[in-house]
């Protein structure tokens, strides 16, 4: 099943992968009715952890997902080295439910980080259904950015942001999502996919503006079937499992201080992880020299 | 009457060295040991034991065949009913089944038929599993959803039988809960691997990775490929306990620590990649085999002290005296008679503590056991750094996605005939902890078998009515 048949570096940490997955692939678009928003648990490898990640394009024809990591910790740094041809010891899915998208007028898709692949679909999606789309994305510095050209595309206005000025604008996401609120523009509903620090702040703008707000969380997952409740949040004060509930959720119900508490329980281990992961990759010269000696 | 010999102790593990690794606490017996309990059997001509067995294993007949020697002979009679007897062997509660009819039992202790079932499939595996014949081809096909006791044992029986199975496990490795739930220390997985090889010997195709109600529906089965549905997808839903502080960094799900720990091997972090976290003071809410498991998980992953805190007395812990006597063994703390009505925290979400409350019973309640009431007053606190909720489960509804035809009781579990298996939709057959909420391997297996022969009869003849209001009646 999961066969990896392109592998691309969008940045230099971000990878995406276009994988072999037709049984999901057909299921991610039932009735060609686009239905972003869903995601897959992968595991690259027998000893690997099951990750989350979201489908960020799908082709049914040649049954395939497109999925695009960030090298943030071991499994994503493990996986970066992987090449076409190499597979994953499984993938499961789709999972979560998938976004209603509808007609609402002039929607603002803003993404952050690896987010940006995310939004991709989504606004496509949006503007396939006659919204008018304007769209932010944002990381820390141009080296990051990626997919400009593919979500200028499928958007009326785009507006790019970096944190240190190295590329368009200088700043986070929210300022020009603040000014464009402060200066009356229409915005009938914001999505906002990204770190959840982002997607706090991103909530917190629009709520003195009305402006209905929804937000993919993105908790900490182990099977992503809802039997464990790792993912739990707290949407409107009741628990959800963001695996089964979500992943979206109206941003201006989400216990933001919750969610980013509880990405903070395994650092330690994430840590360790890494440290041993750098040290195989040294001794084993390199990353791919790794990756062989593990299989 | 000869006199009877006293039952056979089965090594174990020291508990010092025990709760250091998550190596099998219980050893086996040798092969003089074995035939020493076989030779207790009295080879009754009216054997009550097979009536408590749920899957009606011919009893004294392998037993016979051990103490004699002739294991291949053991082995056949074991196998003839029960697909999956190294699990058995290890996890049935047999105190409650198959020994508590044995008649010895009435002036002796019972002979261990557990113990002996163990014996007699570890024995096969060792010697290279043998294959028994099967039915020819009924051009049949049954999908079985959920790799579980129930799934593995109606997919067995049905492969036998000469249908074509798919089984369909949404995880990455079969079993269900005896991989992701049940712990290294009590059913080694490449026990598990082993059977399940078996099954896929006689036939049954598996399938992982693939989430019915996601993947597939119900009806999309029913549709194209497939004549029957059996559903075996257990209760895997965990119940939490609504109180407050229960969203807090390191309270855990006893599905989420034991999945982490079992089907993950978290307990090898950072050799394989899953980590786990363990605290110094754990408390673990509930007394279930369940509880028990997590608790000395616990044990065996670092922690300096494990308690358990259960609202009703020691006598009506559900967990298996055998398991509950292990885990005192070890060290675990008990408080029974006590209830968390709050988990404590930091500021920044982590768990300092419990509000406990101290009960008392009272009149029974729907379970037949006193209900425990909390006394007014008796809040107190007790600091703990971790905590897992381990007081049931119900149902996933995944699988019932688009399928409001497939009727469900309110506490989430699908109304099914008992004696077939058969739900309110047609060609749909249920058994396990869907139908019965959280139960125990053996009744899984047990459903498994019964919808498996109810399939087998229907996919010969399904002209016959599908349901019969009648039996609904008599069953409520």
């Amino acid at each position: 099943m999961s066969e990896i048949v392109v592998k691309e570096d969008l940045t230099p940490v971000t990878k995406l992968f276009e994988v072999r997955a037709p049984a999901v692939a057909h299921r991610v678009q039932p009735g060609h009715r686009v239905q972003p928003g869903q995601f897959v648990i992968v595991r690259i490898n027998e000893r690997a952890e099951r990750i989350p990640l979201t489908v960020a394009d799908w082709d049914r024809e040649r049954g395939t997902l497109t999925l695009v990591v960030q090298e943030v910790g071991k499994t994503t740094m493990q996986m970066g080295t992987m090449q076409p041809g190499d597979r994953f010891a499984s993938l499961t899915g789709p999972l979560g439910r998938p976004s209603e998208v509808e007609n609402c007028g002039t929607v603002l898709c803003v993404g952050g980080g690896s987010s940006i692949a995310a939004i991709y679909p989504l606004a496509r999606a949006l503007r396939e259904v006659g919204n008018t789309v304007l769209s932010i994305i944002g990381a820390r510095t141009r080296d990051l950015i990626f997919w400009e050209d593919r979500i200028r595309s499928v958007s009326d206005e785009l507006i790019v942001c970096t944190d240190d000025g190295s590329y368009g604008r200088q700043g986070v996401v929210t300022v020009p999502m603040k000014e464009m609120l402060e200066a009356g523009r229409r915005i009938d509903h914001v999505w906002a996919i990204g770190p959840a620090i982002m997607m706090k702040f991103c909530a917190l703008t629009t709520l003195p503006f009305g402006v209905p707000t929804t937000v993919s969380l993105n908790s900490t997952m182990v099977d992503g079937t809802g039997m464990c409740g790792a993912c739990r949040v707290e949407v409107g004060g009741k628990t959800r499992f963001a695996c089964v509930d979500g992943p979206k959720f109206d941003g201006h119900q989400v216990n933001w201080d919750m969610l980013l508490a509880r990405q903070c329980i395994y650092l330690d281990q994430e840590k360790r992880a890494v440290e041993k992961w750098e040290q195989e990759c040294r001794s084993l010269g390199g990353p791919h020299g790794a990756t062989q000696a593990l299989r | 009457m000869a006199k009877v010999e006293p039952r056979n102790e089965m090594p174990r593990q020291d508990p010092k060295v025990r709760i250091r690794n998550f190596d099998e606490v219980a050893l086996g017996y040798s092969h003089e040991q074995a035939i020493a309990e076989a030779s207790r059997c009295l080879q009754c001509k009216k054997p009550t034991c097979i009536a408590g067995c749920p899957v009606q294993v011919r009893i004294p007949e392998f037993i016979l065949c051990l103490s004699e020697g002739d294991m291949w002979g053991a082995v056949d009679a074991l196998k003839d009913k029960n697909n999956l007897p190294a699990i058995c062997g290890r996890v049935c509660p047999q105190e409650t089944q198959c020994e508590e009819t044995c008649v010895l039992r009435k002036k002796y202790e019972p002979v261990a038929i557990g113990r002996l079932e163990r014996y007699v499939a570890d024995w096969e595996m060792g010697q290279g599993v043998k294959t028994p014949p099967r039915a020819a081809s009924t051009g049949k096909s049954v999908a079985v959803i959920g790799a579980g006791p129930a799934g593995l044992t109606c997919a067995g029986d049905l492969a036998k039988m000469g249908h074509a199975v798919t089984l369909f496990e949404s995880l990455h490795a079969p079993g269900g809960v005896l991989m992701y739930g049940i712990p290294e220390f009590r059913l080694p997985k490449s026990v598990v691997h082993a059977e399940v090889e078996y099954v896929q010997s006689l036939g049954a195709e598996l399938r992982f990775n693939s989430v019915i109600g996601k993947l597939h529906t119900v009806d999309e089965l029913l549709d194209n490929e497939y004549d029957a549905v059996f559903l075996g997808t257990g209760a895997g839903l965990p119940r939490w306990m609504k109180i407050p502080g229960e969203n807090f960094n390191a309270v855990y799900s006893a599905n989420e620590f034991l999945t982490r720990t079992n089907l993950m091997r978290a307990y090898l972090f950072p050799d394989w990649d899953t980590p786990v976290m363990i605290r110094p003071r754990v408390a673990v809410v509930g007394a279930g085999n369940v509880a028990m498991d997590s608790a000395r998980s616990a044990l065996r992953l670092g922690a300096d002290e494990v308690h358990i805190v259960y609202r009703r007395a020691r006598d009506q812990a559900p967990a298996r005296l055998e398991e509950l006597e292990n885990a005192e063994e070890e060290g675990i703390i008990f408080h029974w008679l006590t209830n968390p009505v709050e988990i404590l925290g930091t500021e920044r979400g982590w768990v300092t503590g419990m509000r406990l409350q101290k009960q008392e019973l009272g009149e029974p309640d729907s379970s037949g056991r006193p209900r425990p009431v909390p006394i007014p007053g008796s809040e107190y606190e007790m600091d703990v750094d971790m905590v897992v909720v381990a007081i049931g489960t119900r149902p996933n509804p995944m699988v019932f996605t688009d399928q409001p035809d497939l009727v469900r009781t309110r506490s989430g579990t699908v109304v099914a005939n008992e004696d077939t298996g058969r739900t309110k939709k047609p060609r749909v057959w249920a058994g396990g902890d869907i139908v019965t909420g959280a139960a125990t391997v053996i009744s899984a297996m047990g459903a498994g078998k019964r919808s498996a022969a109810d399939i087998d009869a229907y996919l010969k003849d399904s002209d016959q009515p599908w349901w019969v209001e009648l039996e609904l009646d008599q069953q409520s």
